[in-house]
């Protein structure tokens, strides 16, 4: 019944379990456990972006030109290397070999530096462009040429997003239409050009007396896109992008501090005996950060 | 890798597995990336959902040893997703359903406000 | 065999030593940082009551407002904030904790015969959570008390000036705290069962409590990724909910009841464990049905994922969803319904005794079958349309949550309390108030079923003069639930002091954790158990000199397995 690592003193196992063999599967379960709470965690952000982008696909058309493929990509390899290391990690803990182990513990920590490396340089980015979460959404003309749209530059010093304070609640509003990608757009398909994916649900609008809060908000929306050329809540994407990295980016500095913990732990040589759970779940951990990061470079940089 | 792994004793993965299996997710990527610059309509989001799928199966089976492991972890890990679905789908299915007219004579003001009007 | 054993069998012995685990370890560090299960289940129910007050007195704040239409004794805007204080403090601090991590932590291990939870450092982290989590709502309380529902419906929450950064972050942590708890179940239920405890021998609180972990660990996520989008969409302004800003704020809805009508199970099913393992002591007989119990359990955990969508028949969901919500929501009648049939069955020609615990039984069944039965009117779409947003749904919510959830919490309480702290209470005080919580009860609420159909909408500060007579009603059921709560503070904490010493198995019950000392020592029992059929009563005998249940062979619960330690 018990597994060859059953050992009647040893010094790893609490004193409520009956044998290691035990200890480790109720540690295993707990940490598989803590991985559904962290999937359906995240899966709560990526409901939002389904439903955002099944019913405002031009949206995310729009909005996926200004996120690099290129570093996306990188950033997908660091995370696919990173994984190959804490699995390897893995082994060596199981094989107690201590000099591997601390190697791979270095070389993720290293990796998983160098994805928020490159994640620094892309929120930079488009901090400098103005291409942020909803309130603060106001890219900049320079950006949007540079994605390939044409834009009025006479227009863009006007083309700020902040919310109108005290405009006239309950007016009739005026047009708000999803624009179609420009035509121009070198990495737009032809065919989504003849048949521009426009919203299925249609823009809110005053509506009957008592609904009109929405009128502010119509209005400034009206005003900006008579100078734009992004489709109607267009900041909905980046809203999407920043909550969407950013709390991945959350779960990478949590796995950093936990491979800084376990390099520790090596160091004073915690797992020279074999009991490598700590290692196996914080791996666990880890590949479902690249796991949840291989569908958010799928479905955020490379839409169409 | 010895007999111990066949019965209770830990799964220990060979380095051959583990480089395999990453020049695998290299790939998959590459093609990920690749399969963008082509275009097959209504597919394109279905292949890329393959691919990252056939990764993440890659990952969890070798890397997070569910293939090794007992059947229940795997089936917690997959209920997590089954359980997701349901969410996105349900939500899905409320909001592709939002329809102007939903709001007696709430269409009408829409429909007048929402002509075209091109810059 | 049994010879070796007899210290055990004895009643009162508390160990060899007299020591038992409230004794082991002095001061309040030792309570602080204990890892032992029942010490983190007394500060956990210590601290559950104390959030029970404080919710308590905000609702009869709110009750005593309402005895007259317009002002009585405080501002709307106070009003606003009484009432979502009083859903937010029962709720998140209250009534999702209560019977797991109160009770469910005491009893889950020494059910199992097992020395403790699998993971006794989550545990107490988990109780740390709850802590900090529930710090943080009392801090929000005093610096801005919110006050759109406990809810937290978008795009109000968005907008109104009070604290609903705050308030949401400490549901946020707590939320862990529910987690931690629920994961440990899961693992500890799977990895540490005894000897001979096949999953169709487990104790049926313990199927409760493995069904309810199963919607904590799977539903509380989804509502820290909401409450955390209304922390962003408050301090950033990302317009995922904000229809300021582009969002939907019927997603919101969505994700909230995602979470939200799940945890209602969450409430619910732990009580329904309780009631499963009282009315079989109490009626002296095997509980009837036992693996269609343990199997409803379970549906009732699945199927709470696939009901969400009734709270928002009104909040302009689509027809073809309503109609698939409102058909899924009747499913969950048959489960439940399968359960309270078994309990009925399980007392028919039992040998009934009217203990305090078996009052609130009664009173579980009474209440819960009237708050399961107005649940299919809200439950259909064309009742549903009138009864929305009235005291109706107040009612109903109050009659499955306070009449059930409540009273079977306080009907464990009762149960276990001479098993966690070693006295008798005063019976016939235990009886009086029990009665009490009754009337007052149906007093305060029935009267809310007649004035919602009536149309009486839920959530106003002020009413039509018709409304009069039933809300001065039902403030006066309010105020007797008050007395009956002062009493039953009284004579428990008086048990504590002059309580008679309880005896090991004061009920008969069968189930392992009367088989050992009470209060149990700090690592539960002495001897490794074997998991008996946990509703053989007949196994028991009771013996009048000591007024203890025992076991006719008593060295049947012992493991033969030799001590190789």
């Amino acid at each position: 019944m018990a597994g060859s690592d059953h050992s009647h003193h040893n010094p790893d196992l609490a004193h409520h379990f009956e044998n290691m063999d035990q200890q480790r599967q109720s540690s295993k379960l707990g940490m598989w456990l803590f991985l559904v709470t962290e999937i359906l965690f995240f899966g709560g952000l990526f409901c939002a972006y389904v439903v955002y982008r099944v019913n405002h696909p031009e949206v995310f058309v729009f909005g996926h030109h200004f996120l690099d493929k290129t570093l996306g990509a990188v950033n997908t390899v660091v995370l696919i290397c990173s994984s190959l290391t804490m699995a390897w990690a893995v082994r060596a803990a199981q094989l107690k070999q201590r000099t591997i182990l601390m190697l791979m513990l270095v070389l993720s920590f290293v990796l998983a530096g160098t994805f928020l490396g490159v994640k620094y340089v892309e929120y930079s980015h488009k901090w400098h462009h103005g291409l942020l979460w909803a309130s603060r959404y106001a890219p900049d003309a320079h950006i949007l040429a540079e994605a390939g749209f044409e834009v009025p530059e006479a227009h863009v010093e006007e083309a700020v997003s902040e919310r109108a304070e005290g405009a006239p609640a309950g007016e009739t509003i005026p047009a708000i239409e999803a624009l179609p990608v420009d035509e121009t757009t070198p990495e737009t398909p032809l065919d989504e050009v003849a048949d521009p994916e426009i919203s299925k649900i249609g823009p809110a609008a005053a509506g009957p007396a008592g609904l009109a809060t929405a009128g502010d908000r119509a209005s400034a929306e009206a005003e900006r896109h008579a100078v734009s050329v992004d489709p109607a809540n267009a900041r909905t994407f980046f809203s999407v992008y920043f909550l969407m990295t950013g709390l991945h980016g959350i779960h990478v500095i949590l796995g950093m501090i936990a491979m800084l913990w376990l390099m520790k732990l090596t160091f004073q040589g915690a797992f020279d005996g074999g009991h490598y759970t700590k290692v196996d779940n914080i791996a666990l951990y880890w590949h479902v950060v690249d796991l949840i990061w291989i569908y958010l470079f799928l479905l955020m940089y490379l839409i169409d | 890798m010895n007999q111990a792994e066949t019965h209770q004793g830990p799964h220990v993965a060979s380095v051959k597995l583990l480089l395999v299996v990453w020049v695998a997710l290299i790939f998959g990527t590459w093609l990920t990336v690749s399969v963008t610059y082509f275009d097959f309509g209504a597919f394109n989001i279905i292949i890329g959902l393959g691919i990252a799928t056939a990764k993440a199966v890659l990952v969890a089976l070798y890397y997070m040893h569910l293939r090794w492991d007992k059947p229940f972890n795997a089936f917690i890990f997959i209920s997590a997703f089954a359980f997701l679905s349901l969410m996105i789908g349900l939500m899905l299915m409320d909001t592709s359903q939002n329809q102007p007219d939903m709001i007696p004579g709430f269409g009408a003001v829409v429909e007048s406000g929402a002509a075209p009007e091109m810059p | 065999m049994a010879e070796g054993h007899s210290a055990v069998v004895t009643p009162m012995s508390g160990g060899a030593s007299g020591e038992n685990y409230l004794t082991t370890g002095k001061g309040p560090l030792s309570w602080l940082f204990t890892l032992d299960h029942k010490r983190i289940s007394v500060m956990y129910m210590v601290c559950i009551l104390g959030s029970f007050l404080l919710g308590g007195v905000f609702a009869l704040l709110i009750r005593t407002e309402l005895w007259s239409p317009g002002a009585t004794i405080m501002t709307a805007d106070t009003y606003n904030k009484m009432f979502t204080l009083h859903g937010a403090v029962m709720i998140f601090l209250f009534i999702i904790p209560g019977i797991p991590a109160a009770l469910g932590n005491f009893v889950l291990p020494l059910m199992l015969g097992a020395k403790d939870v699998a993971l006794p450092r989550l545990n107490l982290l988990s109780f740390w959570c709850w802590l900090a989590g529930a710090t943080v709502c009392l801090v929000s309380i005093v610096v801005g008390a919110v006050d759109t529902g406990w809810t937290f419906y978008t795009p109000y929450s968005t907008t109104t000036s009070t604290a609903v950064v705050s308030m949401t972050l400490g549901a946020f942590i707590l939320g862990f705290s529910s987690i931690f708890t629920g994961l440990n179940f899961i693992v500890t239920i799977h990895t540490m069962r005894p000897e001979g405890m096949t999953w169709f021998k487990m104790p049926l609180f313990l199927w409760s409590l493995y069904s309810t972990a199963i919607i904590q660990v799977l539903a509380t996520p989804v509502l820290g990724i909401t409450l955390l989008l209304l922390i962003a969409e408050r301090t950033l302004g990302v317009g995922i909910f904000d229809p300021a800003l582009g969002g939907d704020p019927v997603l919101y809805q969505h994700f909230f009841w995602f979470y939200s009508h799940p945890a209602v199970y969450i409430m619910i099913l732990p009580a329904m464990g309780i009631i499963s393992e009282l009315v079989s002591v109490f009626s002296g007989k095997r509980i009837f049905g036992y693996r269609m119990i343990a199997w409803c359990s379970i549906a009732i955990a699945v199927l709470s994922f696939l009901v969400w969508g009734h709270h928002l028949f009104t909040s302009g969901q689509s027809g073809l969803l309503n109609m698939i919500f409102s058909a899924l929501t009747f499913t969950v009648a048959i489960p439940s319904a399968v359960k309270v049939f078994s309990w009925l069955a399980t007392m028919y020609k039992g040998a009934i005794s009217l203990a305090a615990p078996m009052l609130y039984v009664l009173s579980f069944l009474f209440l819960f079958a009237i708050g399961g039965l107005t649940g299919l009117f809200l439950g259909s779409l064309s009742t549903d349309i009138h009864l929305h947003d009235t005291y109706f749904v107040v009612a109903h919510f109050h009659y499955v949550m306070f009449g059930g959830t409540v009273i079977a919490f306080l009907g464990g309480i009762h149960y276990w309390w001479p098993k966690m702290f070693g006295r008798m209470y005063s019976e016939f005080w235990a009886r009086i108030s029990a009665a009490l919580i009754f009337v007052g009860f149906n007093l305060t609420f029935f009267t809310q079923f007649v004035m919602g159909s009536h149309g009486m909408p839920r959530r106003y500060y002020n009413y039509l003069e018709v409304f009069k007579p039933y809300h001065q009603a039902s403030t006066v059921g309010s105020y007797i639930l008050g007395v009956a709560f002062m009493i039953m503070a009284y004579y428990l904490l008086h048990s504590l002091v002059r309580g008679e010493k309880a005896p090991e198995n004061p009920w008969g019950g069968a189930t392992l954790e009367w088989a050992t000392a009470s209060p149990p020592i700090a690592t539960n029992f002495e001897h490794e158990m074997v998991g008996l059929d946990p509703y053989d009563i007949d196994s028991l005998r009771f013996d009048r000199e000591t007024g203890n249940y025992v076991r006719k062979d008593p060295g049947s619960i012992f493991s033969k397995r030799t001590g190789d330690e």
